[in-house]
């Protein structure tokens, strides 16, 4: 199972800022364990943000992003009360979608 | 002018080629745009298997990205922690349609790609790893061409 996307989405000047925190290990497949064996990569591969349906931002992660990733933008069009959600998906599979209030 | 034009053309063709080469047939096929791009638009997952910042810019499309002032790169001169080093984009161009993130000496060089959507700023504040002293390159891609800025990290303590 994995965490909430923790999100902040605060609204100055017509321009939103959110501040998302993805909850993820971010294997590379690269690291050996005390055994000494590899861990197998566990990695998020895409994601999306949504303000009312309309995607303001996605991307693609390699494996050489941190640990719970942090991604802070800004966009256009948000008021206060609006609902941006966030979206990743693994590449095992995993996905998940949170949504936070702007403020 | 025409000249120095054909030129660098085909000079650009010729790494274009040897990249596809040494991305294998689905790197050319990428290269020349004919496989179908992931599920979520962007670039095509093969990229991030690039070894080479070569390689991943053509992969990309951006066959030889100019250096841009417009394009504001922050990231701390040394991190004492490669697991976790800031990195903040921002981009001036009015029509950034594409950020990219790539360290030339990690075991693949493409970090994360971001399409930036109508309305959105050009700018992106994240935290990426490095396996050791490297250039950070932004990639933009504004009206269609490719521009970058590049800095060096110093970094004491690999964490890839």
């Amino acid at each position: 199972m994995s965490n909430p996307t923790k999100m902040r989405a605060t609204v100055t000047n017509g321009v939103t800022e959110v501040r998302a925190l993805l909850q993820h290990e971010m294997e590379t497949g690269r690291r050996k364990d005390e055994s000494g064996k590899l861990v197998p990569a566990c990695y998020i591969t895409d994601f999306k943000a949504q303000h009312n349906g309309r995607t303001v931002l996605e991307g693609q992660f390699g494996t050489s992003v941190s640990k719970n990733p942090l991604l802070v933008f800004r966009f256009k069009g948000g008021k206060a009360g609006d609902k941006l959600a966030f979206s990743w998906t693994d590449n095992r599979g995993e996905k998940r979608t949170d949504e936070v209030t702007i403020g | 002018m025409q000249g120095i034009d054909r030129s660098t053309m085909d000079s650009s063709r010729r790494h274009a080629l040897r990249a596809g080469v040494g991305l294998g047939v689905f790197g050319l096929l990428a290269t020349l745009g004919l496989l179908p791009k992931s599920a979520w638009a962007g670039v095509d997952r093969k990229v991030f298997e690039a070894k080479s910042l070569k390689e991943a810019f053509q992969a990309m499309g951006g066959l030889a990205p100019v250096d841009s002032n417009l394009i504001n790169l922050d990231v701390p001169e040394t991190a004492e922690n490669g697991a976790m080093v800031p990195v903040t984009v921002e981009s001036r161009f009015p029509r950034t349609e594409q950020i990219a993130i790539l360290v030339e000496k990690n075991p693949t060089a493409l970090v994360e790609n971001l399409t930036i959507a109508d309305g959105t700023e050009g700018y992106i504040s994240t935290r990426i790893k490095m396996a050791q002293t490297s250039s950070v390159i932004a990639l933009v891609k504004a009206d269609g061409k490719f521009y970058k800025a590049v800095k060096e990290v110093k970094v004491t303590a690999g964490g890839c």
